[in-house]
């Protein structure tokens, strides 16, 4: 990040192109996805690749349904009665809204993180070692690594390895939130979902998440939803605009923010609404 | 994680946790329904053991006021008199006192204030009635009978109509007494409810109105009331059925008698204490279920006036969103 | 114009002050009696304490001396086993209403159930487990005694453990489950976890509740003059030895009813100031 003010711009220019790498295998597909609440229709006719290594994000105004969306690729949905899916979700292949897809499988390979950072009510070692331990039986010494390990990747690992046995709760914002993505990052999942991350966050705070997404989608597949257009334009690879419920258009973020094909796309991104 | 074929460790802990879901979503299911089935059962078990009086009686156990253990004859009506009239006189004390507390502890008392004395008026609220009844006998009734009945009878008994409420020995033992210390009883629960209906009125419709000019008092009158209304019925219902079925309050100071009486400073019965004083004497059979057919009226009465209570407290509740 | 104005406001502001001191006044009305009757407990109940009270066993009408240890353990006794039974069915029940039927009918219909059950008058709970536990058993008990105290626990935890578990964000269990967590983990290693202040709260709550409730006693565990710590018979307790003591003519029955109910009442409220402060403790840790 240079220290020149940050005008979108700049932003857009400075962002990774999809276009530089070979085109990237696809990791998350969804295919003709649709999501009702009750009787309500919230998105219809959804297809999207979201492709592997890379970051992705979705953004649209509020009510468009990009949250709703993210929240179907880890079934994260199934606990609200009424609420239901219908369509694909394919992971390398295998579609994983199939009931028959087991649901700790699913998330175990498709980690999230909200937008209300949400650390349990433990130490900072348990809350990492908390969801390593109901998959893996490890020694301390290996689950010690572990955690390690996690916070290390999610670059707090500096402000907390001398408090680790403190409950989570005395932590700030900002490292709360990187302890949720710590938590998320400990089961080694393939895909990591974001939630509006940093939406609750402080500027500084919001700074040091963004310079994760780089170092964490050479691990994962990442996948955000942000409110936020110069977080999209700094921070993704590629980009998908939602409206109303549908995907209006997706591709490489440099094209989608300079040469958008679709009207509702560059109302959008000039700001004409939101 | 990777489950290839045949039951892997993955595989088989992932059928534990379904079982074990599984299992604990019907333990806590028969958990919930327990509570459905306990207040069944007691309706069910104080109707069946009060089948044989309400048998051998019929309708008119309700409205007959003859009660004889001798000759085995029952009737609910001195008991039915006595409960509603000392719930009465105690919502007549306790609603405009607990109204005047609420609204000081809303409105008018100083910042510092509201929280400890709000505590502490929920404290007092978990007094065990006991203690209210023996304060009721040891201290109250003779306080009464040497220094206010005998006022009362001399002025207010001997005025035409109104002074057959008051006439009669000053005893000190009675239905007015009964009534004021059940009333001294309801007051904090009563408060507490209606200071708790009266935060949650949102700041801004009362800054609004505020900001025009309006006193506090016409706040209270005109917001915060109409806003709460069926919230603040609500809690006077759920004080009223607290006295009503409020036993030791009043055995202590009711006095136990078996008929009725016009007067407040005589001593009368409510259906809670008789079946407290009583029950340990009611050797036959037929004794003991009229008792418990008391116990079914009883019972029948408070479910009615709290299932009102809990429908007026509904509706502030469906309005917050809750 | 402006006359009549001002007129209109001062009559406003009148009734205003009118209203205000009214409620002063019946505040002051209101703690005065409450404050009366805990003056009268605290005075008489000290007056008549001594160590025989723990002691010495309840004495017989007319004996001079004794003490109330009997009715103390008793009563210890069966709030003990009423709220080691009452509690985790209310936990349960209150998990139910709202991890799996919080916006059921089924939810909204026990919860109806249960708050009428928390403000039933107690004496009808004690004639209910007098037909089903007395009767049938042929004895007055302490488990009957305990059972009755169990229903008046139940619906207290019921409530605080469904109020206090809907408190907690359902982003953390959003967060628990997308760790591929199982429910029931997720609910008894975060849940409970998270909620244990309010949760606890609620059984000191209703174990204030019971401990002086005398009504349904009267009808099960009724009450012993001797030593007996065998629950499977009537057991001594506090409340009923109040009561008979109390409306006795015996003056040293009555100086240790006023003991027994300063103990009653000191320990209800320790309880429930204890229950308050475990509540503040948890609102300001997460704020």
């Amino acid at each position: 990040m240079t220290d020149a003010p940050i005008t979108f711009a700049t932003a857009v220019r400075s962002a990774p192109t999809g276009a530089e790498a070979a085109p990237s295998p696809v990791k998350l597909a969804a295919r003709n996805l649709a999501f009702h609440y009750g009787d309500f229709t919230a998105l219809r006719d959804i297809n999207l690749d979201v492709p592997q290594n890379k970051v992705t994000a979705l953004i649209g105004p509020s009510g468009c349904g990009k949250s709703t969306l993210l929240r179907i690729f880890n079934r994260i949905y199934s606990i609200y009665p009424g609420q239901r899916a219908s369509g694909q979700v394919l992971l390398d292949g295998e579609d994983v809204l199939d009931p028959k897809y087991p649901l700790n499988r699913l998330r175990s390979k498709i980690g999230m993180v909200f937008q209300k950072p949400v650390p349990f009510p433990m130490s900072i070692f348990d809350n990492i070692a908390y969801g390593i331990g109901h998959y893996e039986k490890l020694s301390k010494a290996d689950m010690a690594d572990r955690v390690e390990a996690a916070l290390r990747q999610a670059a707090l690992w500096d402000e907390v390895k001398d408090k680790l046995r403190q409950s989570a709760l005395g932590l700030s914002g900002g490292q709360q939130q990187r302890l949720c993505i710590a938590r998320a990052v400990a089961l080694k999942p393939q895909v990591i979902l974001f939630d509006e991350p940093t939406s609750a966050l402080d500027p500084i705070a919001t700074g040091k998440i963004e310079q994760l997404f780089a170092e964490l989608k050479q691990q994962f597949t990442i996948l955000i939803v942000t409110h936020n257009m110069q977080q999209a334009a700094r921070c993704s690879d590629f980009t998908a605009f939602m409206y109303l419920g549908e995907l209006i258009e997706h591709g490489a973020t440099s094209t989608i923010f300079t040469k958008p094909t679709k009207q509702q796309t560059e109302d959008y991104i000039t700001g004409r609404f939101g | 994680m990777q489950a290839t074929s045949a039951p892997s460790p993955a595989e088989r802990s992932h059928r534990l946790d379904a079982f074990a879901d599984w299992f604990f979503r019907n333990l806590v299911t028969i958990a919930g329904w327990f509570v459905l089935i306990a207040l069944g059962l007691a309706a069910l078990s104080m109707a069946w053991g009060g089948r044989e009086a309400f048998m051998a009686f019929g309708p008119g156990f309700l409205t007959s006021t003859a009660w004889n253990p001798v000759t085995e004859e029952y009737g609910a009506a001195v008991a039915i008199y006595g409960t509603v009239v000392s719930t009465i006189i105690a919502m007549i004390i306790a609603v405009p006192v607990s109204f005047g507390i609420a609204l000081f502890l809303t409105e008018v008392a100083p910042a510092w204030i509201r929280q400890p004395l709000g505590t502490a008026i929920e404290l007092l609220a978990g007094i065990p009635s006991i203690i209210y009844g023996m304060w009721g006998l040891f201290v109250l009734a003779p306080f009464l009978a040497d220094n206010v009945y005998p006022w009362v009878d001399a002025n207010l008994g001997q005025v035409p109509l109104v002074g057959l409420l008051f006439a009669g020995p000053p005893l000190g033992i009675g239905m007015l007494t009964a009534g004021i210390v059940l009333a001294i009883m309801v007051i904090p629960f009563i408060s507490s409810v209606m200071r708790d209906v009266f935060m949650t009125v949102p700041n801004r419709l009362k800054e609004s109105a505020y900001a025009l000019g309006s006193t506090t008092f016409e706040v209270v009158w005109d917001i915060v009331l109409p806003y709460t209304r069926s919230a603040v019925i609500g809690g006077i219902f759920l004080g009223m059925g607290r006295a009503l079925g409020e036993t030791m309050a009043v055995t202590f100071v009711l006095g136990n008698s078996h008929h009725i009486n016009a007067s407040l400073l005589m001593p009368g019965n409510s259906i809670a204490a008789s079946i407290a004083n009583e029950f340990a004497e009611a050797t036959t059979p037929m004794y003991q279920s009229a008792l418990l057919a008391l116990g079914f009226v009883l019972f029948i009465v408070t479910f009615v006036v709290l299932a009102i209570s809990k429908f007026m407290l509904m509706q502030l509740a469906k309005r917050e969103g809750n | 114009m402006n006359a009549m104005a001002d007129r209109l406001y001062f009559r406003r502001r009148l009734l205003n002050a009118v209203s205000l001191v009214l409620s002063g006044a019946a505040t002051l009305f209101g703690l005065f009696w409450l404050v009366w009757i805990l003056w009268v407990t605290i005075s008489k109940g000290i007056d008549a304490m001594s160590l025989q009270l723990f002691t010495e066993m309840t004495p017989p009408p007319g004996q001079d001396t004794g003490g109330l240890k009997n009715a103390i353990v008793g009563s210890l006794m069966l709030s003990s086993l009423a709220v080691a039974m009452g509690a985790p069915v209310g936990i349960a029940a209150g998990t139910f209403l709202s991890e799996y039927a919080r916006a059921r009918k089924i939810g909204e219909v026990i919860r109806f159930v249960n708050d009428i059950l928390l403000s039933a008058p107690s004496i009808v709970l004690g004639l209910f487990v007098y037909t089903l536990v007395v009767r049938t058993t042929g004895t007055f008990s302490g488990y009957a005694g305990s059972i009755a105290m169990a229903f008046i626990v139940l619906p207290v935890v019921v409530r605080t453990t469904d109020e206090m578990l809907r408190l907690v964000p359902s982003q953390m269990r959003e967060a628990a489950l997308s760790l591929g967590i199982p429910q029931w983990k997720v609910t008894t290693q975060i849940l409970y976890r998270a909620a244990l202040p309010g949760i606890v709260t609620g059984v000191l709550l209703a174990l204030a509740r019971i401990a002086g409730e005398t009504a349904p006693l009267l009808f099960t565990a009724f009450n012993n003059q001797y030593w007996s710590t065998d629950m499977g018979g009537a057991m001594p307790n506090l409340p009923v030895t109040i009561f008979q003591f109390a409306m006795s003519p015996f003056a040293y029955w009555n100086q240790l009813a006023w003991a027994g109910a300063f103990l009653i009442t000191l320990f209800v409220l320790a309880v429930s100031l204890l229950a308050r402060t475990l509540l503040l403790r948890k609102k300001t840790h997460h704020d």
